[in-house]
């Protein structure tokens, strides 16, 4: 019966194709291989939650008097929206523990985004022929992003009004078209009557599309390329070697999601998120201590804090606020070259190999010090975002806060990329000792001349490849072009290139092992 | 925002003619208060007043304070004058222990109360003898039984900005902080009608009585209801929540992914 269900199935739609490509698939080998799908797991989740908020949930701003069962608000007046987002946690059955499934899924999303990413880069996952699944990729990371804010403007509280009021400001600070890009969004003078509708189209109509979308591509890539490994013996270029899922681990892979969805529906239980509650209706005249973005936003919110006050002028009866265009053109320009780093390695590199094996991070010094660097400054922008927590729980004054992360903004990227190139350097070192000489066993022996020695143990042979296989780069040699001229734009990827590559450790050839292997025995 | 709040506020209190106006104030709250006061209170009013109270205020006053606020309130180079503070202040500032102050720092801290409420009150009307201020409230606007939803809408307008929503604290400027909010209802009631430090003053006619009972009733209301949704994270807002979500969620998260790909090597 269900062999005939199948058969009639597959011979209409050729699904057992997909299923055996799927099935093929080989079961991760290292933890990280996994964020993937811990982000796709957290958006079906959102999904589901998502789903069944918009059965209760009113997008609408018209003012209504709040009659529901919380005290604190009884006849206060307020937007539907609000009042509804307020019915859904007090009034309707497992309401608030869906908004709170939601909000809580939405935050690991991003978080397992961020992580899934920052595995891709560490371990450049992301050269060649992946460059464009690392674009498809951080244009879902913005998505997200986008899709966050929305939402969480959406029950049109306190505090999420004055999220909307701080991106009203950024708008208003574009010169010449800044004001009518606002009113244009807010269909007049903020806060004005329109703006959660809109936001509701794009959250629960348009974002989630684009990214239901894209999320398909970008596992359909997946599955074109084949998973990237870690090398090993076996492993090599040309193959992708472990178990496969079908049998043995499907049962695993999906248990993953309900592990993942465990995990949402525990926090949820248990821990508050969002009390919009306490935080009451939208108002424009409040403003409350410790209002704060979700923690995706926070790097932006903590650019905004960090930026030293004075830098508006009048120009032509028009004001230009430096304080938001210039963290405005840094964020975007930090965001520009992250989304389109693979291609300004490869043109540092020259490197037009394809890649299926990963790097370990320490055998790539000088990438993997950019992203720490780039984690930094992340960091730090992000720390900002806290700065009146960290002044309150610490005990220090915000303005000592705000000029300390100021000063680090610059400094920590440029420490952190020259701490993380030399432990690169050292480990890559260490790593070429041992495969070299073997390990120091701790065992002392004395030799007939009285000698003592410490006995070196070698390696066995799958422990050795991982320490020696990586590809050795050199820097790119200046060609004059087809005209018999060195360009200065050749010049300058020449210079970088060498800067890329100048302080690297040589893998250990088999021919370095020979020899030293010989004068060990 | 707050630091010029703030500093207008400080000034206006030592202005002359805030000083005259808060006379004013208090001349008028006290009498408006004595003529409202009815038969409990009364009593309970009149022995706080009393000679002997006022006589074994003076002592304590003398041994403990008088060093910093001299002998008769004047004030020295290291503290301000109590002329005019009302018992309100004095029950505030000792009730909760910030006085006698211990160290210097940006701001006098709450500790441990090192008098009994006697001898706190009997400090409050040695002070209230020698010149008038805002007394101690009278408890009917006490009770915690007004309109809690005014009540959160006006501590949202007026407190939130330095105190957060859910009364949990903030940082304000040069080391300083609004604390959480956990006192009793007499308590708030005289720091928003004495203005301990940085806080803006609230006299009746920004706040009416009713209006304080009303905000009483509201943090009384966050204070005694247990949290809907589950541990509130320090009603902090999303720097905890994020910082919950990375640690605790991806955090476990993490370690199940550890856990599955160990054993499929
Ligand atoms: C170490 C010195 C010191 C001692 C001792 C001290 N105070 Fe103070 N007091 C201060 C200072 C300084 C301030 C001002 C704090 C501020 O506004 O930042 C102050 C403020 C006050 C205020 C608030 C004044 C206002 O403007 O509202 C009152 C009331 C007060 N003290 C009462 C007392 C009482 C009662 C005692 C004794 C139990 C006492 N103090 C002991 C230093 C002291
Ligand atoms: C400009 C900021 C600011 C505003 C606005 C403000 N406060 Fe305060 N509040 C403070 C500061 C600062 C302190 C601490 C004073 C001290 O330590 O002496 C304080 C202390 C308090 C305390 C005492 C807390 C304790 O630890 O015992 C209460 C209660 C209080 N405020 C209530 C309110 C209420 C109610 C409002 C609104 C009507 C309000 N505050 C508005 C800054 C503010
Ligand atoms: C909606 C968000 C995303 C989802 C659901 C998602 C999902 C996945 C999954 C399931 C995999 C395979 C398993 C794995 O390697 O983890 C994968 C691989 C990959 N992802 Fe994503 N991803 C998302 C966002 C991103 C982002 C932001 C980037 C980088 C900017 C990115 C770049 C890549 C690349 C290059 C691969 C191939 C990795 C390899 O073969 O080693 N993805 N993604």
């Amino acid at each position: 019966m269900t062999a005939a269900a199948s058969s009639y199935l597959d011979d209409r739609t050729s699904i057992s194709a997909v299923v055996k490509e799927f099935g093929r698939k080989i079961f991760p080998d290292h933890w990280s291989f996994m964020l993937g799908e811990v982000a796709l797991y957290s958006f079906v989740v959102i999904l589901l939650t998502g789903s069944w908020l918009t059965f209760f949930f009113d997008p609408s701003m018209t003012e209504v008097d709040y009659e529901g069962s919380f005290v604190p608000l009884k006849g206060v007046e307020m937007s539907a929206a609000m009042a509804s987002s307020l019915d859904i946690s007090f009034d309707i059955r497992g309401g608030l523990l869906m908004r709170q499934m939601h909000h809580w899924a939405a935050l690991l999303f991003i978080a397992s985004i961020g992580l899934h990413m920052l595995r891709i880069y560490f371990t450049g996952a992301f050269r060649k022929p992946r460059e464009l699944n690392w674009v498809i990729g951080f244009v879902l990371f913005i998505l997200a992003m986008a899709e966050g804010f929305t939402g969480y403007s959406l029950p049109d509280d306190l505090l999420s009004g004055n999220g909307l009021r701080i991106i009203d400001g950024m708008v208003k600070g574009i010169p010449v078209i800044g004001t009518w890009i606002s009113f244009l969004l807010f269909g007049g003078e903020f806060p004005g009557t329109v703006i959660i509708p809109r936001l509701y189209t794009l959250h629960i109509l348009l974002l989630p599309a684009v990214i239901v979308a894209l999320i398909a591509l970008h596992l359909v890539f997946v599955v074109v390329h084949k998973h990237t490994q870690f090398a090993g013996p076996g492993k090599t270029n040309q193959n992708v070697v472990g178990v496969p899922i079908l049998p043995t681990f499907a049962a695993k892979a999906g248990g993953f999601f309900f592990i993942v969805f465990g995990v949402i529906a525990l926090m949820a239980t248990f821990f508050t998120i969002n009390p919009i509650w306490n935080y009451g209706p939208y108002d424009p005249s409040p403003v409350s201590a410790g209002t704060q973005p979700d923690w995706y936003i926070g790097f932006a919110d903590g650019a905004l804090r960090l930026i030293p006050p004075g830098l508006e002028f009048d120009f032509l009866e028009r004001t230009y606020s430096f304080n938001i265009l210039i963290p405005m053109a840094a964020l975007g320009l930090f965001i520009v070259l992250a989304m389109i780093y693979p291609f300004i390695e490869y043109w540092i590199t020259g490197d037009k190999r394809e890649h299926h094996l990963l790097d370990r991070p320490r055998n790539a010094p000088v990438r993997t010090a950019i992203g720490a660097a780039g984690v930094t400054f992340y960091g730090v922008l992000w720390a900002a975002a806290s700065s009146d927590l960290m002044a309150t729980h610490f005990h220090v004054a915000v303005e000592h806060v705000i000029h300390t992360l100021q000063a680090l903004v610059f400094l920590a990227p440029v420490i952190a990329f020259i701490v993380t190139k030399r432990i690169c350097l050292a480990l890559q070192k260490k790593d070429r000792e041992i495969a070299l000489h073997g390990f120091e066993s701790g065992r002392i022996v004395k030799l007939p001349g009285g000698e003592f020695i410490e006995v070196h143990e070698q390696l066995d042979e799958y422990e050795r490849w991982k320490l020696v296989s990586y590809t050795d780069y050199a820097p790119l040699m200046i060609r004059p072009n087809s005209r018999g001229k060195i360009t200065v734009a050749q010049r300058a990827r020449a210079g970088v290139s060498r800067w890329f590559f100048e302080d690297r450790i040589a893998p250990v050839a088999s021919k370095d092992l020979e020899v030293s292997h010989d004068n060990t025995h | 925002m707050s630091k010029a709040t703030n500093r207008k506020n400080r000034a206006g209190r030592r202005g002359p003619l805030a000083t005259v106006a808060l006379l004013a104030i208090g001349l008028f709250f006290t009498g408006g208060a004595y003529a409202l006061i009815s038969n409990g209170t009364a009593e309970a009013q009149s022995d706080i007043n009393s000679q002997e109270m006022i006589d074994e205020g003076e002592k304590l006053f003398a041994a403990n304070c008088a060093t910093c606020h001299g002998v008769n309130l004047e004030g020295s180079d290291i503290a301000p004058t109590l002329i005019g503070v009302g018992a309100a202040s004095v029950d505030f500032q000792v009730g909760t222990g910030r006085m006698p102050l211990a160290a210097s720092g940006p701001q006098g801290q709450e500790k441990p109360e090192q008098f009994t409420d006697q001898q706190v009150k009997a400090m409050a009307a040695y002070v209230a003898s020698l010149s008038v201020g805002p007394p101690i409230p009278d408890p009917r606007y006490l009770d915690e039984q007004g309109d809690a939803a005014n009540g959160a809408e006006l501590f949202r307008i007026n407190c939130a900005m330095c105190h957060n929503v859910a009364g949990s604290g903030g940082a304000l400027t040069e080391g300083k902080w609004a604390p959480a909010i956990n006192s009793t209802p007499a308590h708030t009631y005289e720091a928003m009608i004495t203005g301990p430090q940085n806080m803006p003053v609230f006299n009746d006619a920004n706040l009416s009585p009713e209006d304080k009972r009303d905000i009483i009733t509201a943090l009384a209301y966050i204070k005694d209801t247990p949290s809907v949704g589950g541990y509130a994270l320090g009603a902090l807002g999303p720097v905890a929540e994020g910082l919950f979500a990375w640690v605790f969620g991806m955090g476990a998260i993490v370690a199940v992914t550890v856990w599955l790909t160990a054993k499929s090597n």
